[in-house]
């Protein structure tokens, strides 16, 4: 029997065992029960033995919470057959609860007032379980059922979804989760992925994200690294089907560095730090899969790099008078900024002896000569990453990062007599027509420099550039995450 | 103990690549128009140099074109303006 037939109110409750304020309430659900007969729907989230009376609607599997969008047990909700939900309440007010009833003696024995607990939908990971189960995810991508005695990791390789290494396996939860990292729908397209040149989503993206590794909290700054491959500056297409050994190179600045726990410091460039790690390695899976750009295939490296792996890391950002490399490229202190440069290695550039700039420019400039080849001049771009103790001694030598520049610039013009086909008994170098030039190793713009690595340590290193660097191949690209 | 089935969600394109049939070969090059392609990577004017010279010698019709760089796709332009113009194409690929 209704209690207001006229419109068709009734009540829906939602509880689970193990919250106290609903166990201080059962009298009271008895007393609904009592009052509004079968228009009282109780709804348990874990356990179907309470309460006691009325018999409960097992809620166990969490739909109808979930559908309902239940935040605190207990709630109560008003329901009006022609319009739905009219209001809630939910934890236990005395005065509010004999109010939203008519009931004026309402759990009168009870004390006035307990706060609620929070629904088991969301308990830790289940919100992303549930959106799977009742949700309209709109995950679209091809479903792979594995058989029973396939091995779970075994299957990725064998489908040829791997760079070599384990990949974390793409289940929907974990891409569900993924997707949790960004604001972006799972069907936006986010741009066409070469060589294959196919339309690629953010779903996808996020699966090869989860592959790679990543967290959600990394996903924006994954976005941002194939936002930026795909710039047409950047030449990515060129850059996978290479002889040579080049591939993305990612330096990241800005806040998000610190926010998810990004390595600029000890051992930057190398292993241990999860999101330098598979931020990088998300890039090359995704154009591995999505793309299709498979090392034997259309990535033609004769020797390839290891940072065809991954090849990720932070700038050090730590001298406020240093202009980090996304602030030489435009942006603010306070931008987070993907920039991604075809390049490949590292080559060191030791200098433990030098206590003036002029002479610490001077390795660094010699070092900066072989890029590629000593005597090939204005060809590839490099990355010149400045350790902190060199760093250190051009600031105490009261040098900017604009005077180091100028420097190494001025250091490496080279008489073209010097490094013509030929000279020094050696067949390669610049055509004989440049013989009366004054040389620059690098393009306007092609030489960029940037600050990571330990604290100790007069090793500062070079990112050598790809051949085909500049307009007829690739430049270095930023993307704001 | 029960086995539970795995679901992944698939990381690739999903396409499956669209079989392409080769255009059908020239039986003879008599009247034939043949571009010769410079993708713009050293020597490769040499190499179609030696080309054209064979070519125009046995009484073919040759035309040349310049990729404007080997580090990138030819220009759908290019593209077509060859295929528009020619019965074949060589292509100088590699230095």
């Amino acid at each position: 029997m209704f209690l207001n037939q006229a419109t068709n109110t009734s009540y829906a409750l939602v509880v689970k065992k193990d919250c106290p304020t609903c166990a201080l309430i059962e009298p009271v659900i008895a007393q609904l029960a009592e009052t509004f007969n079968s228009g009282l729907s109780v709804y348990v989230q874990d356990d179907p033995s309470f309460p006691v009376a009325p018999v409960p609607i097992d809620d166990t599997s969490l739909e109808y919470s979930y559908d309902r969008n239940i935040e605190i047990v207990p709630t109560l909700i008003r329901l009006a057959s022609e319009v739905g939900e009219e209001a809630r309440i939910y934890g236990w007010d005395k005065k509010q609860w004999q109010d939203f009833t008519g009931i004026e003696d309402l759990g009168q024995e009870l004390i006035d007032f307990k706060p609620g607990c929070g629904s088991k939908t969301h308990d830790p990971g289940m919100d992303e379980l549930l959106a799977l189960r009742f949700g309209s995810s709109k995950l679209v991508a091809r479903a792979v059922e594995l058989a029973e005695a396939e091995d779970i990791m075994e299957v990725c390789f064998d489908r040829g979804w791997s760079d070599g290494l384990p990949v974390v396996p793409p289940t929907p939860i974990r891409v569900i989760r993924m997707l949790k990292g960004t604001v972006r729908s799972p069907d936006e397209l986010i741009g066409i992925i070469p060589p294959d040149n196919v339309p690629c989503t953010i779903e996808k993206v996020a699966i090869n994200a989860v592959m790679a590794g990543c967290k959600p909290e990394y996903f924006p700054t994954v976005i941002a690294s194939v936002e930026a491959a795909l710039q047409d500056r950047f030449c990515m297409h060129g850059l996978l089907c290479t002889t040579y050994f080049s591939s993305p190179v990612m330096v990241v600045n800005g806040p998000v560095t610190k926010q998810i726990g990004m390595n600029s410091g000890v051992n930057a460039l190398g292993q241990g730090n999860r999101a330098n790690a598979t931020i990088g390695r998300a890039l090359q899976l995704l154009i591995r899969n999505v793309g299709g750009g498979v090392p034997g295939g259309i990535d033609r490296a004769t020797l390839g790099n290891p940072g065809k792996y991954t090849y990720c890391f932070a700038e050090d950002e730590s001298d406020d008078d240093w202009p980090s490399l996304a602030m030489d490229r435009g942006y603010k202190r306070e931008d987070s900024v993907i920039s991604l440069f075809a390049g490949e290695g590292l080559q060191p550039i030791l200098d433990q002896q030098s206590r003036t700039p002029e002479s610490l420019a001077k390795s660094m400039a010699a070092s900066l000569r072989t890029v590629a080849n000593a005597k090939l001049f204005m060809l590839a771009d490099a990355i010149l990453i400045i350790s902190p103790e060199h760093r250190r001694l051009y600031r105490e030598s009261g040098w900017s990062k604009a005077d180091v520049r100028q420097a190494l610039v001025d250091e490496l013009v080279t008489p073209g007599a010097e490094v013509i086909r030929g000279a020094n008994d050696n067949a390669e170098g610049m055509p004989e027509g440049l013989k009366d030039k004054q040389l620059n190793k690098f393009r306007d713009n092609g030489l960029h420099i940037t600050t990571a690595g330990g604290k100790a340590g007069m090793f500062s290193a070079i990112i050598t550039g790809w051949i085909a660097s500049g307009e007829k191949g690739s430049q270095i690209v930023s993307q704001k995450i | 103990m029960t086995v539970q089935s795995t679901t992944l969600l698939d990381p690739t394109a999903e396409l499956q690549p669209s079989e392409r049939q080769l255009l059908p070969r020239l039986s003879s090059l008599a009247g034939a128009t043949v571009g010769l392609l410079d993708i713009s990577k050293p020597r490769g004017k040499e190499f179609l140099d030696e080309i054209d010279t064979l070519l125009t010698g046995m009484g073919v019709k040759v035309k040349r074109y310049i990729k404007p760089t080997f580090a990138r796709i030819a220009p759908t332009e290019l593209n077509q303006q060859i295929s528009v113009e020619c019965d074949a194409v060589i292509e100088g690929l590699a230095d």
